[in-house]
């Protein structure tokens, strides 16, 4: 736990992740520069939105839920079927983390080079914001702040809808 | 990789239903809850009154989005009503199709119409979706615009011109402007209106005072409640044509509910204002739409 926590963090200090991650569970990809530029929006200030999301906590079982909705859901299984789930979950946590305004570091991928050899649809897309509303519903997070969440995601949708 | 995949797939010729789906391009439904908007009295998407630049129907750009509905508005002279059905267009192109009656019941008797006179008017709407995302565009506060027509035929030409009508029958021209504001929960419409119709067509075209286009405003704000429920109020201004018969604007105070992606019911409070000399005309507004 401790591990793979700090090793995104030595990898994020030297500016650059290397195409083998020393993690286990997670599956190498391509180098890329992390830069939290990558997580597509510029965070909320202060604590407000975090509280809403329960904090890191919260936001780790909203992510949680949601990708168990979409691995899941008929409408995305294939999308997700040969997804390194391990590596997904911990990005998409550090994501919202850091959108939320949590003060973590986003180590992943942008959304254009994530998603390129996706080809997702609109319809598709649309079918994960509703898993991921599902999953904000369940965590009791409020229809406000859900909303505020959506408004930093829904751009991303012109980077990560490629057909 | 998966694309590769899908290519092979189709290439050893397993070209089943979900292998056309993921390949070709039709996927029908597939917008989120209520931002197609619900139909409004004149058939097109939008609110209760207003027409928005949102195109009907569930479908994004990779299919198609049809809608069915019914909309009554019970005044204390008249009744309204309405039905037709609409069809969206890759999100792009929305046509419209409503027929509706103006009811004068027992008040018809009163003007020396005859008891149950009806106006009956036949609305065609074709609307194109031409700049801007009221949804995705989240980043930008440019709305989503659109630019419409609305093709109106009224069958009561004899009884218009006996009123002061010049014509049965006009085309509406407007360009609306939506959009979604998620940050703030918010739906936003303004739309201007080039008409002459005289309560939006259901006594005519044109009159003694005027018988020119005029530009007219339409507009929605509303708050989004939860994702099903939409609560707001409208606003539509009108030309005032007719010599001897006054008319008001048009408001109301609504509630949109989606009770999933084929059927929602809105229902509003609406204040006509003056119709065919009787004032205060405020009433329930109920419809009812199924689609996807
Ligand atoms: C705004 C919406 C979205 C956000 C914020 C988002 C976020 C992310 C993140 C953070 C990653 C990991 C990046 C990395 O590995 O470095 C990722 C990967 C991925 N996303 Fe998304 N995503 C979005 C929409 C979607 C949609 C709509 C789908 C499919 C329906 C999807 C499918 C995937 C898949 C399959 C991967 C793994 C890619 C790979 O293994 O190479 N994403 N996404």
């Amino acid at each position: 736990m401790l591990a793979t926590r700090l090793i995104p963090t030595l990898i994020a200090a030297a500016g650059l992740a290397w195409a083998a991650p020393a993690i286990a569970a997670e599956k190498p990809v391509d180098p890329y520069t992390v830069s939290n530029a990558n997580a597509g929006a510029q965070p909320f200030t202060g604590d407000q939105m975090l509280a809403a999301f329960h904090g890191q906590a919260g936001v780790a079982r909203v992510v949680d839920r949601m990708v168990d909705l979409s691995v899941a859901d008929p409408r995305l299984a294939e999308i997700f079927h040969a997804t390194d789930l391990e590596r997904l979950r911990r990005t998409l946590k550090e994501q919202f983390d850091y959108l939320l305004g949590a003060g973590v570091d986003y180590t992943g991928r942008d959304m254009k080079t994530a998603h390129k050899d996706q080809g997702i649809n609109t319809a598709e897309f649309n079918a994960l914001v509703e898993n991921l509303q599902k999953a904000m519903d369940q965590e009791g997070v409020a229809f406000r702040a859900q909303n505020q969440l959506l408004a930093k995601l829904a751009p991303m949708h012109r980077d990560v809808v490629t057909r | 990789m998966k694309r590769l995949l899908r290519a092979a797939g189709l290439a050893v010729g397993l070209l089943g239903a979900a292998g056309a789906a993921r390949a070709g391009e039709m996927v029908n439904g597939g917008k989120l809850l209520l931002t197609g908007g619900v139909t409004n009295v004149e058939g097109a998407g939008g609110g209760g009154l207003a027409s928005w630049a949102t195109i009907t129907g569930y479908e994004t750009v990779d299919g198609v989005g049809a809608n069915v509905h019914g909309t009554m508005v019970n005044l204390p002279d008249y009744d309204f009503r309405a039905y037709g059905a609409s069809l969206g267009f890759r999100d792009r192109i929305e046509v419209s199709y409503a027929r509706q009656a103006f009811d004068t019941g027992a008040t018809g008797a009163k003007l020396g119409l005859g008891s149950g006179f009806t106006f009956h008017q036949d609305v065609f709407g074709a609307k194109l979706r031409v700049a801007g995302d009221a949804v995705y565009a989240q980043d930008s506060w440019a709305p989503q615009v659109a630019v419409g027509v609305q093709f109106k035929h009224n069958d009561r030409g004899a009884i218009i011109k006996a009123i002061g009508g010049k014509d049965d029958s006009g085309v509406d021209y407007y360009v609306a402007a939506t959009k979604v504001l998620l940050n703030q929960s918010l739906v936003l419409d303004g739309t201007l209106r080039a008409t002459k119709a005289n309560q939006a067509g259901l006594l005519g075209f044109g009159g003694g005072k005027k018988d020119d286009y005029s530009l007219q405003f339409e507009g929605s704000a509303g708050l989004l409640v939860t994702k099903r429920l939409l609560i707001g109020a409208e606003y539509r201004t009108k030309p005032d044509n007719l010599a001897g018969l006054k008319e008001d604007d048009w408001m109301d105070l609504f509630a949109a509910y989606a009770v999933n992606k084929h059927l929602s019911i809105t229902a509003a409070y609406a204040d006509l204002g003056e119709v065919a000399t009787f004032k205060g005309q405020r009433g329930l507004y109920l419809s009812l739409q199924a689609g996807f």
